[in-house]
Formats: structure tokens, C-alpha cells, sequence
């Protein structure tokens, strides 16, 4: 019923819309066409002046009503560095916005056409384009200067001392794992992967780095001001591994890992507190479309001091373990060792491989 | 008879001219004049009805997704009427939902702001402007309309199958557009798309290949490389932009049917989808994306190129003014041509590619930024102290030049990868690309639709109508996309149909509402300008001066309904360049007239 209602107004709207232009152009021609034209062109030219003020006016505006609802600060190193560089656009662009608009529109209305005045016959001058070649070629050469160094320090490698975490998206989940004591993920197989035998990352068991690997969905955890490695894949489809509070983003594609890393700066706790938001938590949006369930594929990041992740850390078991109730190697699991032996010197996603992205 | 009709290769056509000379009347029957027919400015206007119509389609369904993302829980039981069990219960399903971006992506980009802009104005204009009395090769020509026509009934068939049409997004990236297990639009649907596009890309070929050789061979007598309108000199970069990269879009997609098919492994690797395990090894998903960008970014100055040349034209006609700076609006779209093809892999910066190159393709992203500048102030230099009318198209050409600057500065954020990391995939692109080649590129259609429609059909479009169209459109393309672009700051990602879930993105909910109704009322606008279009076309005011806006160009010295063949007696010389209006008193002088001994240099 509300559709139709809809539906008829502007249908309504429209029929008067046509008969009123219908009209205007019969008065038109009874009044000459040449002076109803020459008013038209006033309006015309008015309404640029109106525009350009209300337009203005509403860009402010806009920004009043909306500033508050893009993200706080950046929670990261390199979030830090991003926004810097997104204020320093925002003010150059935004320069050049207002200047080059109301230029358009200013000169829309003042030179709107008059019996008074003659077009100035002004085909080209040399000087004014150099200058309009030179200063925007000068000022694009720093934004990109400033941009690729950030750019490198934010690709850069990964210093020493970083955690690494493997990242995984699904359709539509996150997975992921976590070295253990060794430090080292543990090498892995896609063909293994198999939900029913508890591997759901398709680690392979013979290498003993796999052994306390630690495994996860959902929820991350991560140390604050700790630099974290994320290596990250996907199993089906391209997914993006999306932060941002942190303002970092990275796909993950399958077949080909990728890596990223920055140090989170504020624990979640702390971030809490000072925003006064109880409900507050870091998020990982899919930023890559991946199918029905994309809008819906979220993650959490829990960041919290070292001591709460050491705590949490020790309470988990890992997935070989929850794989393999009884360590003991069988002699089923020797057959399959042998096979796999061959398989996983051929495979490109062993994590082992994964640096290689850069 | 003039030396350019001497070289013509088409004998049928000076056998046209001569027939109108002599008043002889053409006997040719409804299907060859209208629908199978070769001149240039039937085909012209078949393209541009052809793209109207998917305007609609593409514009509905844009209506239909902004209904989900403005009210999204909200049920539309008319909705269930029409599509039954993809919106079952008034409620749009999210394969629907994505089906929906998918095709309103594809039709937008391809169907209308390609086949629908370039293929109306380069057939049409060319041979007028350049003083030829058709392309060089009509029947090619033909063929690719029904190339055309041919792909669009494929695409039109794709949302007609069990499984819906192709929804993995208008860039359609493997694996989930490889592997129907991934989601209904990955079956059926988009095995159409692909053969669809590759039908689309042949169309395109034959086109950009004819208007290539036509510009190139067919101008008239005294019509030198640097006497031509700048429209002619914009359609053939997009014509050459379109040969070089289009036939990489078309490898990509025969590989794709191949992976789809035929069990190949070009773009599949390491993949287990819903607890299968797939054999593919070695293939390279990315590598997709590398053959699509290169097509996919010419394809976007493909799409603003035409429209820019129209508008410099049109600015300069209702200036009354020389466009400035014909030498450096021609060196810069030479410029953007070249920077076009090095630039793609600014799309791809967060997919792992190698630092070091993604620190190139921001140099030369950033590079493209100069060029642009350089037409944004001389568009801005040709209406100072002009003598400026507001025709309709005068001001779409206008509000083109605001739009481009709107969102050519937003693209400064995005091809710095630095900045782009935070807003690659979010609001912000979707915010940026629509209002640049998006809506710009519409304004540049509609401002060459209007100024040109007198050419077309010996009416004129209503005028009140096309003021409505302007002041609604524009007002509201900016209430649409200028808020959005908060969204993307807020990092909410695109192609979200429902935030509701997130903690971090949930805060937008009245300006979704606000973004949705103001597309309705735009969209209603969009249907007042088509009916005005048709209306005007049987029941429009009469053209009764040959030359309506007092332009210099060839085209405005032909019969107010030019016949096929164009010129009924010989094709005029040109003396002089396109723009000389408002020099040494006069008004306008046609390029046809030639220089005076006392006449003033530029």
C-alpha cells in the first residue's frame, strides 16, 4: 500500500512537472523566444551563485554532523603514520576544493550572458598553463615523496622481536594460529584440511613445529605495543583481512600467503576507558568480496598486556593434541608420513615459504 | 566534388550523395533504414537508445540495493511480486543483494557508460565533425551494434536462469567467480557474463578500430590533426585506449571459462571450498586481477574521455569563447591516453603485491593528477569573461567540470597507497569512483545528448525539463556520494548489505535512509528525462535554423535532418580550427570560412 502510495505521488509529480514545462514552452514562444531565453539564463545563473553558497554551506555542515562518527584515533604504529598523511591530503585537496569550485561556479554567475559585455577572445597563454603544470607537478612530487616513505615503512620487514600470528579466512570465518613456545608455525598442506579429523588448517603432523601450535577462531588475541606478523591465506575464495583501528588492511589470498604486521598501541581495556564505550572491540571486517555471507564475516582482536596473554595463552591446547588424543605415533600415521613427505617439499603454501610475499 | 569523397573506399555512399543532389528519395525499406542500417547516425542513435534502456535496468537495481542499505529489515512486499524467492517475504536474500551490485556494476560500465556513450558519440559525431559521409567501413560498423545488441541479450538472459545472475562483484575475481560451489551467481550466471563480455569486447573492437580509420583517413580537405574538435580527438584516444587494452580483458576471461570448464588451473590454487577438496594447483588468482586492471583502468578514462571532449566543446560553444589551451587539453588527454596503461596496479596494492612496485603505480597514479589539473583550470579559463548561455547542455557540462574535480581530488587519496591502505575496498571507493566516472561521465552524456539532440532528431529537447533534470540531478548526486565518503573514512567496507552486526560500522543508519530516498527521487528525475528524450523526439519544438547554437563545426552546415551521406552537395573545406568564437567582433566564424587577409592571429 505505501509503495503504491509512493508510486502515485511521484507519478502525480510528474504529470504536473510536464504539463508546467509543456506550458513554459508555449509562453515561450508567444513572448519570444529570444527574451524568454535571455530570463531563463538569469535563473539559470542565479541559481550557480545559490548552489555554489548552499553547496558550501552544506559541505561544512556535513563534516559538523559527521566527524564525530568516522573512527578515534588509530590504534596502531602505522595507523598513526596513515592518518597523518590522510589529514595532509585532506588539507591539499581540500584547498584546492574550495578554490577551484568556487572558481567554477563564481564564474558561472558573473559571466553569465549579458548584452552588455563581449566574450574576451582568449585562446591560449603559455604562462598561465606552465604555471598550472608546474605548482600541482611540485606539490603531487612531495605528497608522493612523504607517501612512499611511509608506504616502505609500513611494508617493510617485520622487526625481530615480532609475534607472528597465522590469519585464515573462510566462508564465511576467521581462523587462526599461533606458534606456540617454538616460535615457529608449524608446515602445513591444503589437501589436509579436514574439519572431521580436527585439522581445520590442514597442519601437517610429522613436523614436530606443529606440535604446539596453538589453534583459534573468532576471537585474536595480541600484546599491546608488541609488533604483530600476521601471515595470512584463505582456504576458498580471496578474503581481505580488515583493521580498522588499526587503518591496516591485507587480502588473503589462496594458494598465495601474504603478510602484514604493526604494534597495537592501546590494550582493549584502555580503549574502553578512555572512549567511556563498555561494548567497544577491535574488529576484522572482510574487505574483499567473498560470497553471500561477506557483509557478515567479522573477527575480534582482544588486545591485552602481555601477563593477560601469557595467562590466556596457557589455558589452550593445542591442536595436535585435540588431533591426536594419543601422541603416540601409530603405525597408520607413519604410512601417511611417507606420503606426505613428497607432497609437502612441492606445496608453495607451506607457511615455512610465507615471507616470500615481500 | 570535394578530394576527400575521391578517396572514399565506399561507392555505395557517394551513390547516396548523389542521390540527394539530385532530391532522389532513398528506396530503402524499414529494416534496412532503421534496423539493419549503416549509417553512422542511425547506429549512433541505436547505441544510445540501446544504453537508455539498461540505464533503466542498471539505475533500478541501484534503487533496489540503496533499499537494503537504507531500510535493511525492513519488508517491501512488492518486492516478492516481482522476484519472488530471491526476495522472499519482501526481504532482499544478500546472493540477490550481490547479484544485484554485480549487474548494476556491469551494465553501468560496460553497457552504458561505454557502448552507450562512446558508441553513440563516436558514431555520430565523427563523420560530422571531420567531414566524412560515413565511417570508413559501415558494415563493420553495423556489426558492431549487433555485436552489442547480441552481448546485452545475453546479459539480460543471465537474470533470467534458476541461479540468479553472476554476483561475485563487476570485477568478477576467481576464485569466487571460478567455483560454483561458492555461491549460486558463480554457476550458470556467470559462465553468461563472460560470454556476454566477450561478445561486448568484440563489439568494442570492431567499433574502436572503424573510428580509428575513419579519423585517421577520412577528414575532409583543409580538416588537418590539429583542426579537429576536441570531442573527435578525446573519442579517438578512447577508441585506440579501447583496442590495446580490451583484448587483455578477453584473455581473462577466456581463461576464467577455461578454469570454469574445462578444469584448467590459470587462476586456482590451494583451495578447499565447503569441505572440498579441489585438485587445482600453481594457478595465480592475482594474476586475474593483473589482466582485468589493464583493461579495467584505461576503461575508466575509456568512460571520461568522450565525455570530457564533448564538454569542452559544449563549454566553448555557450562561452562564446575559444576553448584555452586547445594544444595542452590535446596534450593531456595525450597524456592521460599513456598514463592509462601504467597505472593498474594502483587497484591491487593491498593484494600482496611487491612494495617496491606498488611504490611505482603511486608515482605514476599521482602523475595522472597534472593532466587532470591542467583541463580543470583551462575548463575553468574558458568561462572566464565568456558570454556564458545556460543551455541545458551548458550546464551538464558545468556540472561535469565540479564532479570531476570532486571526485579527481578524492583519487589523489587512493592512488597514494600509503592512504589507500586504510580506504582500499571501503565506502570511500565506492564515494569516489561514482562521483568521477560515475556521474561525471553520465553529466557528459546527458550535456552531449541535449546539445546534440537538435543534430539527431531536427528537435529540440524541453528545455524546463532538462533545468529540472540538471538542478535535481546534481544536487542530488552530491547528497548520495559526499556523505559517503565518510562511511569509507569510518573504514565500513563496501559491499555491506547489513551493518547491524558490527560494532564499529553500525552508527550511519539516517544518512543510509537519507542516501536511499534521495536516489529514488534522482532515479524518478532520470525516467522524466527519458520520457522527455522520446517525447521530444516525435513531439518536440522544430528545429528551424541549421545552425541552433551558432557553432563553428562542420556538423551544423548539414541539412537540419541530414540524409545519409550527410551533405547533400560537396563536403565543405575547413580553413580553420574549431573555435573561433568571439574574435574580431564577430560572434563565431565556421570553420568552413576562410581566413581573412586582415584577420587577427592567435
Amino acid at each position: 500500500m505505501q509503495t503504491f502510495f509512493i508510486i502515485a505521488i511521484l507519478a502525480l509529480g510528474f504529470i504536473v512537472t510536464f504539463q508546467i514545462a509543456k506550458a513554459s514552452e508555449y509562453v515561450a514562444i508567444l513572448r519570444g523566444e529570444e527574451r524568454s531565453r535571455k530570463q531563463s539564463n538569469k535563473i539559470n545563473g542565479f541559481l550557480m551563485l545559490v548552489f555554489l553558497i548552499v553547496g558550501l554551506v552544506g559541505v561544512v555542515y556535513c563534516n559538523e554532523q559527521l566527524k564525530d562518527k568516522i573512527l578515534h584515533e588509530a590504534y596502531s604504529n602505522h595507523g598513526k603514520d596513515i592518518d597523518t598523511m590522510l589529514y595532509a591530503t585532506i588539507a591539499i585537496t581540500g584547498f584546492v576544493f574550495f578554490l577551484t569550485q568556487i572558481g567554477l561556479f563564481w564564474f558561472a554567475y558573473k559571466y553569465q550572458e549579458s548584452d552588455n559585455r563581449k566574450a574576451y577572445y582568449f585562446p591560449h597563454n603559455n604562462k598561465l598553463e606552465l604555471i598550472w603544470t608546474v605548482i600541482p607537478a611540485i606539490v603531487l612530487t612531495i605528497m608522493v615523496g612523504f607517501g612512499i616513505f611511509y608506504w616502505f615503512r609500513i611494508t617493510g620487514d617485520a622487526p625481530k622481536d615480532a609475534m607472528v600470528v597465522e590469519v585464515v579466512g573462510s566462508q564465511f570465518k576467521w581462523e587462526y594460529r599461533y606458534p606456540g613456545e617454538d616460535g615457529i608455525l608449524g608446515k602445513k598442506y591444503y589437501k589436509e584440511i579436514d574439519d572431521t579429523k580436527s585439522n581445520p588448517l590442514g597442519q601437517l603432523w610429522d613436523d614436530p613445529a606443529n606440535h604446539d601450535d596453538i589453534y583459534g577462531s573468532g576471537e585474536l588475541h595480541l600484546v599491546v605495543n608488541r609488533p604483530v606478523k600476521l601471515v595470512i591465506g584463505a582456504k576458498d575464495v580471496i578474503h581481505d583481512v580488515g583493521l580498522p583501528h588499526f587503518r591496516m588492511k591485507m587480502d588473503a589470498v589462496p594458494g598465495t600467503p601474504t603478510t602484514m604486521w604493526f604494534t597495537p598501541t592501546k590494550t582493549t581495556k584502555q580503549v574502553r576507558e578512555e572512549t567511556g564505550d563498555p561494548e567497544f572491540v577491535f574488529e576484522i571486517s572482510c574487505d574483499q568480496m567473498c560470497g553471500r555471507g561477506h557483509y557478515s564475516m567479522r573477527g575480534t582482536i582482544v588486545v591485552e598486556t602481555q601477563e593477560e596473554y601469557d595467562a590466556w595463552m596457557a589455558g589452550q591446547k593445542p591442536q595436535y593434541l585435540v588431533a591426536n588424543p594419543q601422541p603416540e605415533a601409530t603405525p597408520a600415521t607413519q604410512v601417511a608420513d611417507s606420503t606426505k613427505g613428497t607432497v609437502k617439499t612441492l606445496s608453495p603454501a607451506t607457511t615455512g615459504d610465507a615471507k616470500g610475499t615481500h | 566534388m570535394s578530394e576527400a569523397l575521391h578517396i572514399h573506399p565506399e561507392s555505395t555512399v557517394v551513390g547516396h550523395h548523389d542521390d540527394h543532389n539530385g532530391h532522389g528519395h532513398h528506396h530503402q525499406s524499414f529494416v534496412s533504414k532503421y534496423v539493419f542500417s549503416m549509417d553512422h547516425k542511425t547506429i549512433g542513435k541505436q547505441f544510445l537508445i540501446t544504453g537508455i534502456v539498461w540505464a533503466v535496468i542498471g539505475g533500478l537495481f541501484s534503487v533496489l540495493f540503496r533499499l537494503q542499505l537504507g531500510f535493511p529489515g525492513q519488508e517491501f512486499p512488492i518486492l516478492e511480486t516481482f522476484f519472488g524467492e530471491r526476495a522472499a517475504g519482501g526481504l532482499i536474500k544478500p546472493e540477490f543483494y550481490y547479484s544485484l551490485v554485480t549487474m548494476h556494476g556491469t551494465v553501468l560500465v560496460f553497457f552504458v557508460l561505454t557502448a552507450g556513450l562512446s558508441g553513440t558519440f563516436a558514431n555520430f559525431l565523427i563523420p560530422l565533425q571531420i567531414g566524412a559521409r560515413d565511417m570508413a567501413s559501415p558494415f563493420l560498423n553495423m556489426l558492431s551494434y549487433w555485436f552489442f545488441f547480441l552481448a546485452s541479450v545475453i546479459m539480460l538472459s543471465s537474470l533470467f536462469v534458476q541461479t540468479g545472475p553472476a554476483s561475485g562483484g563487476w570485477t568478477m575475481y576467481p576464485p569466487l567467480s571460478a567455483l560454483g560451489q561458492a555461491g549460486d551467481g558463480s554457476k550458470i550466471g556467470t559462465d553468461l557474463w563472460l560470454i556476454s563480455m566477450a561478445l561486448f569486447i568484440v563489439s568494442s573492437l570492431l567499433g574502436g578500430l572503424n573510428y580509428i580509420s575513419t579519423i585517421l583517413n577520412m577528414r575532409t580537405k583543409g580538416m588537418s590533426m590539429t583542426r579537429l574538435p576536441l570531442p573527435i580527438w578525446a573519442l579517438f584516444f578512447t577508441a585506440v585506449l579501447g583496442v590495446l587494452s580490451f583484448p587483455v580483458l578477453l584473455s581473462g576471461a577466456i581463461l576464467l571459462l577455461f578454469d570454469r570448464n574445462l578444469g584448467t588451473s590459470f587462476f586456482l590454487s590451494d583451495i578447499v571450498i565447503n569441505g572440498e577438496v579441489l585438485p587445482n594447483e600453481g594457478g595465480s588468482a592475482i594474476l586475474y586481477q593483473h589482466l582485468f586492471w589493464f583493461l579495467g583502468h584505461p576503461e575508466v578514462y575509456i568512460i571520461l574521455l568522450p565525455a570530457m571532449g564533448m564538454v569542452s566543446e559544449i563549454m566553448s560553444v555557450n562561452s562564446r569563447k575559444p576553448i584555452f589551451g586547445y594544444m595542452a587539453m590535446l596534450g593531456s588527454m595525450f597524456a592521460i591516453a599513456i598514463l592509462a596503461f601504467l597505472v593498474w596496479a594502483h587497484h591491487m596494492f593491498v593484494t600482496g603485491l611487491n612494495p617496491f612496485l606498488g611504490s611505482v603505480f603511486v608515482l605514476l597514479t599521482l602523475l595522472i593528477a597534472v593532466p587532470s589539473a591542467i583541463k580543470v583550470f583551462n575548463w575553468l579559463t574558458t568561462l572566464w569573461r565568456g558570454n556564458i548561455r545556460f543551455t541545458v547542455g551548458m550546464l551538464f557540462a558545468i556540472g561535469f567540470v565540479s564532479l570531476f574535480i570532486s571526485g579527481g581530488l578524492t583519487g589523489i587519496f587512493l592512488g597514494n597507497s600509503t592512504i589507500d591502505i586504510h580506504l582500499h575496498d571501503t565506502m570511500f571507493v565506492v564515494a569516489h569512483f561514482h562521483i568521477v566516472m560515475g556521474v561525471a561521465s553520465m553529466f557528459g552524456m546527458f550535456a552531449g545528448i541535449y546539445h546534440w539532440f537538435p543534430k539527431m532528431y531536427g528537435r529540440y529537447m524541453n528545455a524546463t525539463l532538462g533545468y529540472i533534470h540538471f538542478w535535481v540531478t546534481i544536487i542530488g548526486a552530491y547528497l548520495i556520494f559526499w556523505p559517503m565518503h565518510y562511511q569509507g573514512l569510518a573504514g565500513i567496507p563496501r559491499r555491506y548489505l547489513d551493518k547491524s552486526g558490527w560494532h564499529s560500522f553500525n552508527q550511519f543508519g539516517d544518512l543510509d535512509k537519507m542516501i536511499t530516498v534521495v536516489t529514488i527521487v534522482v532515479f524518478a528525475v532520470q525516467l522524466m528525462f527519458i520520457f522527455n528524450f522520446f517525447y521530444s523526439i516525435f513531439k518536440g519544438r522544430k528545429v528551424t535554423s541549421s545552425n541552433p547554437w551558432g557553432a563553428t563545426t562542420l556538423e551544423w552546415t548539414t541539412p537540419i535532418n541530414p540524409g545519409h551521406g550527410n551533405w547533400p552537395g560537396e563536403i565543405p573545406e575547413v580553413h580553420r580550427w574549431p573555435y573561433d568564437y568571439g574574435k574580431d567582433g564577430r560572434e563565431y566564424i565556421p570553420q568552413t570560412e576562410p581566413v581573412g587577409s586582415n584577420e587577427s592571429k592567435h
